[in-house]
């Protein structure tokens, strides 16, 4: 009887086991996916309807932290420099090509070079930050004494409210550069060489070259690095929280940043607002992650 | 269980009305103490009175976590629901009202019954909410303008005691090429130190206790009256350029280096600045001057206590260990090591120690003590307003718009 029921058993798992493998090993996957993942997804929804300090007990105040986020000035503030995140990052993706393309050549040493230029992307953001904290210092910093000898006056790049965000923007495109440069000179390697042979033949040259034989033939790597660099541009938290802690008077806040500030920093204990902010960062991100999908899914499925 | 325990302090209290050394009785189990004691002085103070602590009441188990000061505030919360210790360190004030509300603190009003609440009687007002006390306060610290003495010797100035001599000392220390007084603001509380001294100085402690409770509007003169005392300061040019770009440690430089005369603060700054290579004779203290005559004189004296959380699982030995750094010899002892005030007041005060000899004299001549801006006020309203200060200091035009938002925080904040 026992025997049987394992023979049974068995070979139910046998008749059906090239379908069910890929499930089991994506189970664990799956149900982390789903703990970590989804499920706080919509906890987050459910805590923005509250007013909850996260120690006692919530009461539910429905879309009222919605309707002061729509009111509150720090809010624009944080959107507005997420924007100019947004755009801004974006100018990682021809730097870190154009240093790829420099770095592309049999030169000895090249491989040192690489990894000098690769080198801001392996150092821990919050050292960044302090670097270009130093950089920027207005009495004792690089950046001062450097503009100093032309006769121009020290700027205060992390202490005003015009340039901070630009600052902080400027150090985080050191690491993204470095990351985009990786990318593209995988990406160079898979360039078909007889295509570029091709071309030379043909007559094409300096950026015609570039433009229309080199960069379509990167549009995997193009593709991945505007999707990391987006990405970056809307987590920048850690250099704000080291750099300017949001300051001065929260002109260099972003929404992530904001949100901690108002859920969980020191004098923050706003629960539901500071999810009312992570849900609407959650629906900027929404548009990106849907557009990546669809482009992967439109490409898998032309191939 | 419950009678046991109460049965156990009482014998403790007993014992301890009759001799200091009652801690000997020997405690066991455990003792799980966080604290926020991460600079090098207070760690080691710490670790000392555990140590001996320890000696008295061999058979316990205490475990000792020392937690960076500023991630303790955020930690905090997540220890106090998830893993409480049996002991921890918080602030005084309206800043332990997050985590009483919610009932996270251990009500000790027991404790403060009898001598030792009598002892500790200057913060007990600041240590009490809905009529219960939360927790015992182990050290305080006078704020005042620490200056550089040689310059203001080089410059022929005295100490001022009113608000035109320090405007007119701060004329002379300009005209010499240095700026008044350094400060850094990045993390925003220095600002509130000076808010909180002009307020008390134009309109008095009650008004700035109103203001802080949120029973005064932002938007009153009085509360402009304020500004504009400040904003002569502003615009004389006496705090050093670019302050938004420095935390209090970074501001320090600027007084070692004679480019700023002098530097409000607490007087744990002290140290810092003593590292920082200003010599004892170089360095001294005055208390911040009358601004409006006739306002009695109130300072800040924030308190730094230790709380029992309700998740605590050894409360008795909890409560035995709050009395002991309650205790008068205690309170001595770490207070001469931490170069701040004891609270007891059978405690004696180091007077070798200039700047906490004249602290002490003038915070008992004071008329009250106020905790500090974001102690006194609530978190949120403290974050709203301190960032107003920073603005302010910047861009003094926008006044009228920063007290508009605060107003605004306030009436979301205080309803």
């Amino acid at each position: 009887m026992a025997t049987q029921t394992e023979q049974a058993n068995r070979s139910w798992y046998k008749r059906n086991e090239i379908a069910l493998t890929p499930w089991l090993f994506l189970i664990p996957g799956i149900l982390m996916f789903l703990f970590y993942v989804i499920l706080p997804v919509f906890q987050s929804f459910y805590i923005s309807t509250l007013d909850w300090d996260g120690l006692g007990q919530g009461t539910s105040v429905g879309f009222e932290n919605y309707r002061e986020l729509w009111h509150d000035p720090a809010f624009y503030t944080s959107l507005r420099n997420n924007l100019i995140w947004l755009a801004l990052y974006l100018l990682a993706i021809p730097a870190g090509l154009f240093i790829a393309l420099f770095l592309n050549q049999t030169v000895t040493g090249i491989r040192l070079y690489k990894s000098l230029f690769f080198f801001p992307f392996v150092i821990s953001q919050v050292v960044v930050g302090l670097v270009f904290t130093w950089f920027y210092d207005p009495t004792f910093g690089l950046l001062n004494t450097f503009i100093g000898w032309f006769g121009f006056g020290p700027i205060n790049v992390l202490g005003d409210p015009r340039y901070v965000t630009y600052g902080i923007i400027a150090a985080g495109l050191w690491p993204q550069t470095a990351y985009c440069m990786i990318l593209y000179l995988t990406g160079l390697n898979a360039v078909d060489p007889e295509q570029v042979e091709a071309a030379r033949l043909d007559g094409a040259k300096g950026w015609r070259m570039l433009w229309y034989v080199i960069i379509p033939q990167l549009k995997p790597a193009t593709f991945i690095a505007f999707v990391v660099t987006v990405i970056g541009a809307l987590r920048s938290f850690d250099l704000i929280s080291i750099m300017t802690n949001g300051g001065p008077f929260g002109e260099s806040r972003v929404l992530s940043f904001y949100m901690f500030e108002v859920a969980l920093s020191e004098y923050g204990f706003r629960m539901g607002y500071g999810a009312a902010i992570a849900v609407v960062l959650f629906l900027i991100m929404l548009c990106f992650i849907t557009y990546f999908l669809y482009s992967m899914y439109k490409e898998e499925k032309g191939h | 269980m419950r009678s046991i325990t109460k049965a156990s302090i009482a014998a403790l209290a007993a014992v301890t009305a009759t001799t200091s050394f009652a801690f000997a009785d020997g405690l066991s189990g455990d003792l799980k103490i966080f604290l926020d004691t991460s600079n090098p002085a207070p760690r080691e103070t710490f670790e000392t009175m555990i140590a001996e602590f320890q000696g008295m009441n061999p058979d316990l188990k205490i475990e000792t976590t020392i937690i960076d000061r500023e991630a303790y505030k955020t930690q905090i919360r997540n220890f106090l629901t998830a893993n409480a210790p049996d002991v921890a360190t918080w602030y005084a004030g309206n800043r332990m009202l997050p985590y009483v509300q919610p009932g996270l603190f251990e009500d000790v009003s027991d404790l403060w019954e009898g001598e030792l609440g009598e002892n500790l009687a200057s913060t007990k007002a600041a240590m009490t909410i809905d009529g219960k006390q939360w927790g015992v306060p182990y050290s305080y610290y006078q704020w005042g303008v620490y200056y550089r003495a040689d310059i203001y010797n080089e410059l022929g100035l005295t100490e001022p005691k009113t608000f035109e001599e320090m405007k007119s000392n701060c004329q002379a220390v300009l005209d010499s090429g240095r700026k008044c007084y350094t400060i850094g603001t990045k993390f925003l509380w220095t600002a509130a130190g000076w808010f909180d001294y002009l307020n008390m100085r134009t309109n008095g402690y009650e008004f700035h206790m109103d203001l802080t409770a949120g029973r005064v509007a932002w938007t009153d003169d009085r509360v402009k009256q304020t500004f504009a005392n400040w904003r002569e300061l502003i615009d004389m040019g006496a705090f050093i350029d670019n302050h938004t770009a420095y935390s209090w440690q970074e501001a320090i430089p600027f007084m070692a280096k004679g480019e700023a005369a002098a530097y409000l603060m607490g007087n744990f700054a002290v140290d810092a600045i003593k590292d920082a290579g200003v010599t004892d004779d170089q360095l001294d203290f005055y208390q911040f001057p009358m601004i409006v005559e006739g306002v009695p004189m109130a300072e800040e004296a924030p308190t730094d206590t230790l709380h029992i959380p309700s998740n605590a699982k050894n409360k008795a030995n909890a409560k035995a260990f709050l009395q002991y750094v309650a205790s008068a010899d205690v309170q001595t002892e770490i207070n001469a090591k931490l170069g701040q005030l004891p609270v007891n007041n059978k405690s004696s005060v180091n007077a070798d120690d200039k700047f906490v000899s004249q602290g002490f004299e003038m915070l008992n001549g004071a008329y009250a003590l106020a905790q500090f801006f974001d102690r006194d006020a609530p978190a949120e309203m403290a974050k709203v307003g301190m960032e107003g200060f920073q603005e302010f200091m910047v861009r003094p035009d926008n006044l009228d718009a920063i007290l508009t938002r605060l107003d605004a925080a306030a009436k979301r904040i205080y309803k």
